[in-house]
């Protein structure tokens, strides 16, 4: 979680702002939402992810299912995938997670009920970066419709992204295998302080014609860590298929949590949808994005400085709340 | 061509069929009586006072956003536990159970049956009553496990088939998974009296059944949550096996927040320490730890005195009206002329009514008078008010004459 120079947790100020217009708002109520969420929450939640102009909203072939954090949008997506991508109820299906990668990532799948985990290349601890030559190596062998869990931007843990280049080369290679793209995008905005930037990698995905799931969370950019927010983007081929999609992920829904938590979705929903808030919001974030580039930078320039044995470049090179430092156990 | 291509259309939920059908209609005095939420005496929803209080409190107290345990706000998971447990449990003040924050009720249900599905090695199957909430079974399914049924509802009588749910459960294999409604059976409104309550905890206890407690109505059933809670209570007494579930949508309005919270009763606090363990290593994959909005004002509620006061007064005011508008409806009835057997309608309890219409009359009701309910006859009590109770008795009256 995100701290203030002073080490502590920061809600940011465009959220209380909002929180105390909702208190204030003697007109809501707490009602329940609709399975699959706030319909304002999901749709500004899924145009944050793909972009303002994207094809796919235009071309109406994209769903939004809003969920328990980004935890919920994986589960709710895996759930799915296990009863309805490649054949019916195919537990067989290899589904491949980066080493390293968020340990909760395996549980994920694993409790969806998959047989078959597999990890991909991803980190060289040799040179402290992307091992992309074993990533793309993987990818080829792996099964067709091997389902592939993406990191969208900010690594965790090793805070070491594809740059846009490698992320062609990626493309390319599931594309011509068939492989599935789940994109777990937990730090939009956080880890450049950019929103485009840092959805570039779904967007380009997208603009490849791929149908692709990404879980969104907003615990991060928004700081809204306890109310868990969240959201599942569905992108089809057309409304047909996305509609027929998330008719069987309402199912999934009803039978974990019914519909989802009210407050956090009306904050994110109320803040996106205003052109002053967003901006608000859009200042609030880059504040922590800056402050964790400028941690990165201090840090490498102050060992540099102290003559520290090796070299510090990767603290900076690599991006986003975690840094894979390098040092061993000892 | 799509990887989605063979994915069926889900069928349509029938309960949100009747709500898109009463919204498209444009009589004057039509009726939602689909609503599975409390409505005033006005028709619309009610946002509780002491919740409003609570509200307050957070507000002014500026707290940060920091995720919480897995297992939930431990202030709300323990008040939680001695709701539904009473201060003077044994379990209780020994420490012997373990409570984690849930998704509201389903996510209670869910966790629990996740969790019986991987330890309860005695058995796959859960007896749901016939009929249940049309939830339980896919939640249970989509955890594991198989379903059976018990009889519970006599649709001759309108009641309890009290004989036939002893028949049924004296027969059920031994250490299975039994459901029971704490209070307020949904959808039927029917619960057995505390003598039928010891009678069934008997055999429960003879078969020695892991009993699920569903309890989804606290204090909202009679207006007094203790004796909501009794039947709980009873069979932990009497040394069931007991596992429960709580919602706070019905009895303290928080529907939307998803306030609920998931029981084990454990031999010991070690026993519990264990078991609490095992219920992280579920919750976590499913959506890491629970929002804070909704347990922390029930938490604000039940552990602050004068707004725990206020909350049992306004719980009841909701069941009383709920009571009232049952009184008044059948007193219409008979005013109607109506030669009818009315009294199960005040006899079941909580928000639902079996009224005992069958389909065809359930249709004239929707198409002659704009009155919306299940096919099944059930009626939400909850969407019954002064204004509107006079024009549903002469609609009831006249498809039943």
């Amino acid at each position: 979680a995100y701290r203030t120079d002073e080490g502590q947790p920061w809600v940011l100020p465009v959220v209380k702002k909002v929180e105390q217009m909702i208190a204030n708002d003697h007109s809501l109520n707490h009602e329940y939402l609709p399975i699959l969420g706030l319909p304002e929450f999901r749709a500004n939640a899924s145009r944050i992810a793909l972009g303002d102009d994207s094809p796919a909203i235009k071309e109406n072939r994209i769903g939004s299912v809003q969920s328990l954090g980004g935890t919920g949008a994986l589960r709710i997506g895996a759930e799915f995938l296990r009863r309805w991508y490649n054949g019916n109820n195919n537990t067989a299906t290899p589904v491949y997670i980066s080493a390293p990668s968020w340990e909760n990532h395996n549980s994920v799948f694993v409790d969806a009920g998959f047989k078959d985990i597999r990890t991909y290349h991803y980190w060289d601890a040799a040179k402290r970066g992307l091992d992309l030559q074993g990533l793309l190596d993987d990818m080829e062998k792996a099964p067709e419709f091997s389902i592939f869990i993406l990191h969208a931007c900010a690594h965790n843990p090793t805070g070491t992204d594809p740059t846009p280049d490698q992320w062609k080369q990626i493309a390319a290679v599931m594309k011509r295998r068939f492989l599935f793209p789940f994109f777990d995008s937990a730090y939009q905005g956080f880890a450049s302080g950019s929103l485009d930037k840092d959805a570039w990698a779904v967007r380009y995905f997208v603009s490849e014609g791929f149908e692709l799931f990404c879980a969104q969370s907003f615990s991060k950019n928004f700081g809204l860590y306890n109310e868990r927010v969240g959201n599942l983007t569905v992108v089809g081929k057309d409304a047909d298929n996305v509609q027929r999609v998330l008719s069987q992920m309402e199912k999934i829904v009803r039978t974990t949590w019914s519909n989802p938590p009210s407050q956090g979705a009306r904050i994110v929903a109320t803040t996106l949808s205003s052109p002053q808030l967003f901006a608000e919001w859009y200042d609030n974030v880059k504040t922590m994005a800056d402050r964790v580039l400028l941690m990165r930078s201090e840090l490498r320039s102050r060992l540099e400085s102290l003559g520290t044995p090796g070299t510090w470049n990767h603290i900076t090179d690599q991006i986003g709340m975690f840094s894979f430092t390098g040092l061993n156990r000892k | 061509s799509s990887w989605w291509s063979h994915v069926e259309m889900g069928p349509p939920d029938p309960i949100l069929g009747v709500t898109e059908a009463f919204k498209r209609d444009t009589n004057s005095k039509k009726m939602n009586l689909g609503v599975g939420a409390y409505r005033d005496d006005n028709g619309k929803p009610y946002v509780l006072n002491c919740v409003r209080k609570a509200e307050a409190v957070i507000a002014s107290k500026k707290m940060d956003k920091e995720y919480l345990p897995i297992g939930g706000l431990a202030d709300f998971t323990r008040a939680s536990a001695e709701l539904a447990l009473g201060e003077n449990s044994e379990a209780f003040k020994s420490g012997g159970y373990v409570t984690v924050q849930g998704i509201s009720g389903t996510g209670s249900l869910r966790i629990g049956a996740n969790f019986l599905q991987r330890f309860f090695k005695s058995s796959r199957d859960v007896y749901l009553p016939k009929p249940s909430w049309g939830n339980h079974t896919p939640i249970f399914r989509d955890a594991g496990l198989q379903l059976q049924a018990y009889r519970y509802y006599d649709p001759k009588t309108c009641s309890l088939d009290f004989s036939g749910a002893m028949d049924d459960i004296s027969k059920i294999p031994e250490k299975s998974i039994i459901l029971l409604h704490a209070c307020a059976h949904n959808p039927t409104g029917v619960d057995p009296r505390q003598e039928q309550w010891k009678e069934l905890a008997a055999v429960v206890k003879k078969r020695n059944l892991l009993v699920y407690f569903d309890m989804a109505y606290q204090g909202f059933a009679s207006g007094d949550i203790n004796r909501d809670a009794w039947a709980v209570r009873y069979f932990i007494e009497q040394g069931i096996n007991v596992v429960l579930s709580q919602s706070y949508a019905k009895n303290m309005g928080l529907y939307g927040e998803r306030a609920g919270a998931f029981t084990v009763i454990c031999s010991d606090a070690e026993e519990a320490k264990r078991v609490e363990s095992q219920l992280k290593i579920l919750i976590r994959p499913m959506y890491s730890n629970p929002p804070l909005n909704g347990a922390r004002i029930a938490s604000i509620i039940l552990n602050t005195p004068d707004l725990r006061k206020e909350w049992l007064v306004e719980v009841k005011g909701m069941a009383d009206r709920i009571i009232s508008m049952r009184t008044q409806l059948v007193s219409n009835l008979k005013k109607e002329g109506s030669s009818h057997n009315w009294q199960h309608i005040t006899d079941q309890i909580g928000m639902f009514c079996f009224t005992g219409l069958k389909p065809e009359q359930v249709e004239r009701l929707t198409k002659e008078f704009s009155i919306y309910m299940t096919k099944d006859g059930r009626i939400s009590v909850a969407g019954v008010t002064s204004g509107n109770v006079g024009y549903l008795a002469h609609a009831i009256h006249q498809v039943t004459k």
